[in-house]
């Protein structure tokens, strides 16, 4: 009711929200943009340049993925059909144009990969989209299986087990420049980047719009949403029509890079639970947090796994540990400990910070020489009993070394759980006198207004 | 078709039917009565196998039959009062999410202890060799015990649901949780009680899927999206509904598996001249063998159109 009235004695021409282009924006978009621009000219190396692009397009997919599940409240576990079927589109579209049947220039082929996407997106999101929460993840779940089996039905358009293979350098160069063919990395990495920028603003201008506002809607109250008179099934499929087109993109960038498909990789539930694995770790409920998300993807899945076999138990671990005591992500873990250290009670964290960190590194340890241990003794026992971890040497065949990493999971994990303990008694403290503090300001600026209700 | 193939397979299917239910029982009562999607279900019955094959080199299979889904009934009892009782005030989708991490942990956990390859769970003595021979066709005694297996099962979980006052308490607590609770039940340890049990179904279906299967680190990927097809289709939260589409799933696997057929020769049998120039001969020549994979997502797909909430479902949204 109160918003209501206040609503109607606004003035004429009062907008809701900032400008849109104002200062801060101006300047975090900028920086964006810089960062994309400079990163491979500061990491020259071609491992770098590699990984790079793989960060380009994979923002768009995370991005696009959680416009499901951070904008729509939708767990989809089967986004990697949307960008994998726009792979494939994209990757008979580039073969076709290489024939001179089709005359689709490489830089327009993501968005060929997008209308692929987008258009399987039509076409399965009707019944993805009837239902809501649990079932719409069961239903995304069961069509990803259909689509992925499928796939292996179809040789002649999915390439089978070998997959379809492609070569990016066809047709008259970009802009008629002659070296600008897309032939090597860097080029190619500058074009993922180009598409990663406007895709990144576009569905940010898409949480503006009043379909992206009726979108969090749905999330939070589809019950309400209906009763103002709009049908929730109808919002959920056109965000899913539009997640399906940005997350094609990001298939048709990916084809461009790797200049192949495979079915058995590219559609699998394995690759769609990375992506929402990925989405939630660097946080779902922020706009950029599947950013950071893309980044941690690229890093486990080539550094990580380059550093331990067992680096996807350490990675459902830390996914467990995340829902758990942050579900917001890393974007939400950033933004909270910005909002304490803004309202300066940040003082107290440093210590407490500093004690978790001494006593996580602790468990960690413990716990990573137990894992690599047992992996060793499962995978790589005829190589001896010699392990090398953290640039120690341990032995598998003594107790010592077993005791050792046992004992310092336990008092590590004890040392923990009291620091743990009186964190989270700090930082309830914390929140509780920021809430205060933003009540006190509340107050004071209604008393100047005097009489408008907070 | 001859009466032959007709009768195995029909057996056959009954039985992985069974199977699948004494999967979705589980999964559909913990669904119904905490709301959660337990994504780790098949988890368990992979846990079930390794620890009974585990046990079974130890002390033989009979113990392991009861041993296995103890076990089981304490981690999952431990998961939930452990991990998912946490995220409970955070909402449906952080509870969908833990399981689905804990999915991913009890896989690499079951690689880290017992390898990546096949282990060789064996049948036990008694329950090896044909129990009946059927039109010069022999059914094994492990299937005839699985089916048997599960018919007790559903029979005991009826019985302890509608007839014991525990059963009447969970029932309560599924339907009005905060009345219960203000009746001084202990709603959150039914809770853990039923999670801990719907992991034992799970488990007690692993110990004799293992054997008479395969017991792989893929086997709880293989059934796992089965079984939320089983959940959908015969609607969210209907046991009844989890049986007959249990059955129904069953029975159409095993049949299509065993089909060579195609629309090319169906066509051709009336009459259709079909070649490989005619169009769309990629999919007539598909033979109904080739497509059993998928006729379970079809059946999905297709109950999703024409009745949304399932076989025997109540539940709308």
């Amino acid at each position: 009711m109160n918003t209501l009235a206040s609503g109607t004695a606004r003035p004429t021409g009062y907008r809701y929200g900032v400008k849109p282009f104002n200062a801060t924006r101006v300047l975090t978009w900028g920086l964006f943009a810089l960062a994309l621009a400079v990163a491979p000219l500061v990491f020259r190396s071609s491992l770098a340049l590699t990984m790079l692009s793989q960060i380009g397009y994979l923002i768009i997919i995370c991005l696009s993925y959680n416009m499901l599940l951070g904008q729509g409240g939708m767990l989809s576990f089967g986004h990697a059909v949307y960008t994998g079927l726009g792979s494939f589109i994209a990757i008979h579209t580039m073969n076709l144009a290489a024939k001179g049947s089709l005359p689709v220039p490489l830089v327009l082929i993501p968005l060929v990969g997008g209308l692929g996407g987008m258009f399987f997106a039509i076409l399965f999101g009707y019944v993805s989209t009837k239902k809501s929460g649990t079932t719409f993840a069961m239903i995304t779940l069961g069509l990803g299986e259909l689509v992925a089996s499928m796939a292996l039905m179809f040789p002649t358009f999915f390439g089978g087990e070998g997959g379809i293979t492609t070569n990016r350098v066809y047709g008259t160069p970009f802009l008629g420049i002659p070296s600008l063919t897309f032939g090597p990395q860097i080029q190619v990495y500058y074009l993922i980047a180009a598409y990663c920028f406007v895709c990144t603003a576009l569905m940010y201008a898409f949480t503006a719009t009043p379909l992206g506002r009726m979108l969090n809607a749905v999330r939070d109250n589809p019950e309400r949403v209906e009763f103002i008179g709009y049908n929730t099934q109808r919002v959920r499929y056109t965000a899913f029509i539009i997640a399906g087109f940005f997350a094609g993109i990001g298939g048709g960038l990916a084809t461009i890079n790797f200049e192949i498909v495979n079915a058995a990789d590219s559609l699998n539930g394995i690759r769609s639970g990375g992506y929402l694995l990925f989405t939630f770790l660097g946080g779902a409920t922020y706009f950029f947090g599947p950013i950071i998300g893309a980044v941690l993807l690229v890093f486990a899945s080539i550094l990580l796994s380059e550093l331990t076999k067992a680096w996807l138990l350490y990675l459902g671990l830390i996914f467990l540990f995340m829902v758990m005591f942050a579900p917001g992500g890393v974007a939400s873990l950033v933004m909270t400990n910005l909002r304490v250290a803004r309202f300066g009670r940040f003082g107290p964290f440093w210590a407490l910070y500093a004690g978790l960190a001494v006593t996580g590194a602790l468990t960690a340890a413990g716990a990573a020489a137990l894992v690599e241990m047992i992996y060793h003794r499962q995978l790589n026992a005829a190589l001896g009993p010699e392990l090398h971890f953290l640039g120690l040497s341990l032995d598998t065949s003594s107790a010592t070394s077993w005791v050792l990493a046992a004992a310092l999971l336990a008092v590590g994990g004890f040392l923990l759980e009291q620091v743990r303990r009186r964190f989270v008694r700090a930082w309830g403290h914390a929140q509780e006198q920021i809430e205060a503090e933003i009540q006190r300001r509340l107050r004071h600026r209604g008393g100047a207004d005097a009489g408008v209700a907070p | 078709m001859n009466v032959e193939f007709f009768a195995i397979s029909l057996l056959n299917g009954v039985s992985y039917g069974l199977l699948l239910f004494m999967l979705s029982s589980g999964l559909t009562l913990i669904f119904s009565m905490m709301g959660v999607l337990n994504f780790a279900h098949t988890s368990f019955y992979m846990l079930g196998a390794y620890l009974a094959y585990t046990i079974s080199g130890l002390v033989g299979f009979w113990p392991a039959l009861v041993l296995a889904p103890l076990i089981v009934f304490v981690l999952g009892a431990a998961f939930e009062r452990y991990s998912l009782r946490r995220v409970h005030k955070f909402g449906h989708v952080p509870e969908l999410l833990i399981t689905f991490g804990l999915s991913y942990l009890i896989l690499e956990i079951v690689q880290l202890l017992w390898g990546r390859s096949t282990v060789p769970y064996g049948l036990p003595t008694q329950l090896q060799g044909p129990l009946f021979t059927l039109y010069g066709t022999q059914f094994p005694k492990s299937r005839s015990f699985i089916m048997l297996l599960a018919l007790l099962m559903l029979g005991a979980v009826w019985l302890l649901l509608t007839r014991t006052r525990v059963g009447l308490v969970i029932q309560a607590a599924l339907k009005h949780p905060e009345m219960v609770e203000a009746l001084g039940h202990n709603v959150p340890r039914v809770f853990m009680l039923v999670f801990g049990g719907g992991a034992a179904l799970a488990a007690l279906a692993g110990v004799i899927g293992g054997n008479t299967y395969v017991t792989e680190p893929a086997m709880a990927a293989s059934v796992g999206s089965i079984i939320f097809v089983v959940v959908v289709v015969g609607g969210m939260g209907s046991l009844a509904g989890a049986f007959l589409a249990s059955l129904l799933i069953g029975i159409v696997q095993t049949f299509a598996v065993a089909m060579d057929q195609s629309l090319a020769t169906g066509l051709q049998a009336l009459g259709v001249a079909v070649t490989d120039q005619t169009p769309g001969y990629e999919l007539l020549k598909l033979t109904i063998s080739q497509v059993a994979p998928i006729l379970p997502y079809l059946l999905l797909v297709l109950i999703l159109i024409f009745r949304p909430k399932g076989l025997l479902g109540t539940r709308e949204d």
